[in-house]
């Protein structure tokens, strides 16, 4: 079973340009995976199935994941021109000053696939690919027609996350109704409030419930406004 | 009529009851159950049916799979939102009378999936429930002891006065309305008139 | 239900393994049907929306989502372990292999090690899963095939001496919770080990008569030969794993190739299928169940004393250090693994559950295609899934 570095080399050797980089995994399972640019992935997946040595014809498991924006806080060197008196003069001076500055970190969502071989017996090899944003950007290439598993699993994907896979035969939602709105397993998800009776309310659910009241007895202050 | 005498002209071979009685004996001792087992809770209800916690004698001869056939609707499991609405209406195709046991937590209010936004917190939101058991899974004792109470619960219906039950009551609604999926939730989150929201008074 | 699943193939790139077009004869309508998902004979709320030509498939959709209990969400609000009694809720017919691979997957993740008495132990709970699981499948199968529950009445007697065990030692028929990330979590007495070699005993003497009742029956060979084919290569590609995989012949066993736990130790063969039909898939789990009898009696004449919990383990304040582990073992019903990704702190990052029924049935339209409706209900029998797990 070749090692990480050695998959990255055959892959660059047969689709040239591939854009391939490897993503170190800290724990001790140490599985690490391989970033495939969007651009040359359905190139990359065919030549992973159909090369002799590594053969891997299996496709495992294929999910997604959510990385939200993130606010960065970082100590960031400035040089500004600064007015100065210096000698009695006035004069414009050059300045560094140490500032601490906020900046987010655009997020992305995440396709991940595990790959083994029946074959040879080895595995398992971690591809991923990244979308370039959470918004309106989210098409990935989809994989279903090098390996036939990944049908219902990117099906799946499109309907809990909202990764739109281009290639795919039959894009719908897999898990929840047809006429669902939201992408429920993203990490800005907001649920349906239907805690109206909760008989012994704390902590989050007791502040929801508490809103929820609020909002009911709003209502009916402005209906009865209404109709007086 | 007091016992001691029921007894006496029954060792006559003269038999004395009211037709309330008979009446309820003959649908308590042969409620069939309609075979609609949605999780894990279905698994144990299957396990009362089989050999050694056998249902059927307890007049429960066949699980039929038609709900028209069907007395009893046992919700073993989870109900989920998409779900909900084929439950209400496979409730709605059943025939009068007909009876519902909540089994296990998630049938109750929705369970240990409470959190979930698929699922929805208990079916009696939008039907009538008749018997709820606790338990997750109850145990096959435990569906064996929910049937036994509804059967006592069927013994003591009064068929005329106000609290007759809902067959012969033709003011009582039969069809319950099925809510429809929307888009982010189920519209409605809940049948008012079967569902009353408590209010919680602390 | 809005849509149906008959939307046109958009454009595709050639050469992928995608279902056969059958085209209707031309006499009389297409008839769209939806089964499920209330249907007698279905193994919980599914729904397939076949098109029908007379009495031949020619196309089928399957729709889940009835079942949906989002697991995957609630373990990112919870702990590691706080997600274990969740695994039991998963394949609701064996909950000790699902605890078995989430703690499999923790341990992959922290490098925990196992005591070798729970090693044991788990393999022990995990083969009794097996036999249960394999016997209730077939049972449930020949009910489908109108049996009237005769062969399930045989099978579920065995299942209730097994659950009297799991009971003994986990105090649950059910719903366990038994595995830890790291062992197990009581140990067994002595005496729960000789009711377990009673058991595993007479457990033979019940697949002999299991067999006999069932392998020469005419309307079971009529029914089951030749029907839902399945070609090896496009098993593989479909990542259909487990019986099935290897009622296609190919010889994919976890138990062989990860050889996770001390499955290296034990003795015992892998039956592969050569016809590739219902059949075959049925007397896999039959010859299966007798390769775990064997296991068994291995294991339990080996087991050996000590702790079952690792005495390093750290049970309150669990946080794994950052990364990412799948972990896999071979449940009853295919590949069941985990795939878990941790930032430090005690909750998962990601939390995902790699379920083999949903994989399994991607391939149900290929071998539904150009059979009769009839033969659908039988088919979908054999793949043997649980909706717990295909809709978590």
């Amino acid at each position: 079973m070749k090692t990480v570095e050695e998959i990255k080399a055959a892959i660059e050797a047969a689709v040239p340009g591939a854009g391939v980089e490897i993503v170190l995994n800290p724990s001790v399972s140490a599985q690490h995976s391989l970033r495939l640019a969007s651009a040359h992935a359905f190139e990359v997946a065919t030549f992973l199935r159909d090369d002799v040595e590594l053969s891997l014809d299996f496709l495992s498991n294929a999910t997604g994941v959510d990385w939200p924006d993130k606010e960065v806080a970082e100590k960031v060197k400035v040089t500004r021109s600064v007015t100065r008196t210096l000698d009695g003069v006035e004069q414009q001076v050059e300045e560094t000053v140490e500032e601490t500055q906020k900046r987010v970190v655009p997020g992305c969502l995440e396709a991940v696939y595990h790959l083994f071989s029946v074959s040879k017996g080895h595995g398992p090899v971690v591809i991923r690919m990244k979308t370039v944003n959470r918004t309106d950007q989210v098409q990935l290439p989809s994989l279903t027609p090098v390996w036939r598993s990944a049908e219902f699993q990117e099906r799946e994907i499109f309907d809990l996350f909202g990764i739109v896979f281009t290639g795919h035969p039959d894009l719908r939602r897999l898990l929840m109704w047809e006429e669902f709105k939201d992408y429920p397993m993203r990490r800005d998800y907001v649920e349906p409030d239907d805690f109206e009776y909760e008989p012994t309310a704390h902590d989050e659910v007791l502040k929801r419930a508490q809103e929820h009241r609020a909002k009911l007895a709003a209502a009916e202050m402005g209906q009865e406004g209404a109709t007086a | 009529m007091d016992d001691g005498l029921k007894i006496e002209l029954g060792k006559q071979g003269i038999f004395v009851t009211t037709i309330e009685e008979l009446y309820n004996w003959g649908r308590r001792s042969s409620i069939w159950p309609m075979q609609f087992g949605l999780a894990c809770c279905a698994i144990e209800m299957i396990a009362t049916t089989m050999a050694r916690y056998d249902l059927a004698r307890f007049g429960a001869e066949v699980f039929r799979p038609s709900p028209r056939q069907a007395d009893l609707m046992i919700i073993s499991g989870t109900v989920t939102k998409k779900m909900a609405p084929q439950v209400v209406r496979l409730y709605n195709q059943m025939a009068e009378p007909r009876y519902v046991i909540a089994m296990g937590a998630c049938a109750i209010s929705g369970g240990p999936f409470k959190q979930g936004y698929n699922v929805l917190k208990g079916i009696d939101r939008y039907i009538p429930v008749d018997v709820h058991i606790p338990g997750c899974p109850p145990r096959p004792e435990a569906l064996l002891h929910a049937f036994i109470t509804l059967q006592k619960k069927i013994d003591g219906q009064h068929l005329t006065g106000e609290d007759r039950p809902r067959h012969l009551n033709p003011e009582a609604p039969g069809e319950f309305s099925v809510p429809v999926p929307g888009e982010h939730d189920l519209e409605p989150t809940s049948n008012k008139g079967v569902w009353p929201v408590p209010i919680t008074i602390r | 239900m809005s849509t149906s699943g008959f939307v046109q193939d958009k454009e595709m790139r050639p050469g992928w393994n995608r279902p056969p077009l059958i085209e209707p004869d031309g006499e009389g309508e297409v008839l769209e049907l939806a089964m499920g998902p209330h249907h007698p004979s279905t193994h919980g709320v599914f729904r397939m929306d076949v098109a029908l030509d007379g009495e031949r498939v020619i196309r089928l959709k399957p729709v889940f989502g009835y079942l949906h209990r989002n697991h995957e969400k609630l373990a990112e609000g919870m702990s590691y372990l706080g997600s274990m009694p969740f695994t039991d809720r998963l394949d609701y017919m064996c909950p000790l292999t699902n605890n078995w691979a989430y703690a499999l997957a923790v341990e992959k993740l922290t490098g925990q090690e196992v005591p070798e008495r729970a090693e044991y132990l788990r393999v022990i709970l995990g083969e009794l899963t097996r036999v249960v699981n394999h016997a209730s499948a077939i049972g449930f199968l020949i009910q489908e095939m109108g049996a009237s529950g005769t062969p399930l009445m045989y099978a579920f007697k065995e299942r209730e001496k097994i659950l009297d065990l799991f009971e003994a030692l986990t105090g649950a028929r059910m719903m366990v919770n038994y595995m830890r990330f790291g062992g197990c979590r009581v140990d067994a007495t002595p005496a729960w080990l000789d009711a377990v070699r009673k058991v595993v005993a007479g457990l033979p003497k019940f697949a002999d008569e299991y067999e006999n009742l069932l392998r020469g029956n005419e309307i079971l060979m009529a029914r089951t030969q030749g029907v839902g084919i399945l070609r090896p290569e496009l098993a593989v590609n479909a990542g259909v794993t487990g019986p099935m995989l290897r009622a296609s012949g190919i010889n994919y066993d976890i138990r062989k190739v990860d050889s996770y736990g001390i499955y290296s130790r034990f003795k015992f063969r892998v039956p592969l299928g050569e016809h590739w039909d219902i059949y075959d898939r049925f007397m896999i789990r039959l010859l299966e169940m007798r390769e775990s009898f064997g296991i068994l009696e291995q294991a339990l004449k080996d087991i050996p004393g000590g702790p079952v919990m690792d005495p390093k383990a750290k049970l309150r304040g669990f946080r794994p250090k950052p990364g990412e582990a799948y972990g896999r073992i071979e449940g009853p019903k295919g590949e069941l693994g985990f795939y878990l990704i941790s930032d430090g702190g005690p909750n998962p990052y990601r939390y995902r559950i790699r379920p083999p029924s949903l994989i399994n049935l991607t391939i149900l339209e290929d071998m539904c295609l150009g059979q009769n409706v009839a033969d659908v209900v039988l088919i979908f029998g054999s793949v043997d899934i649980v909706l717990g797990e295909v809709d978590r």
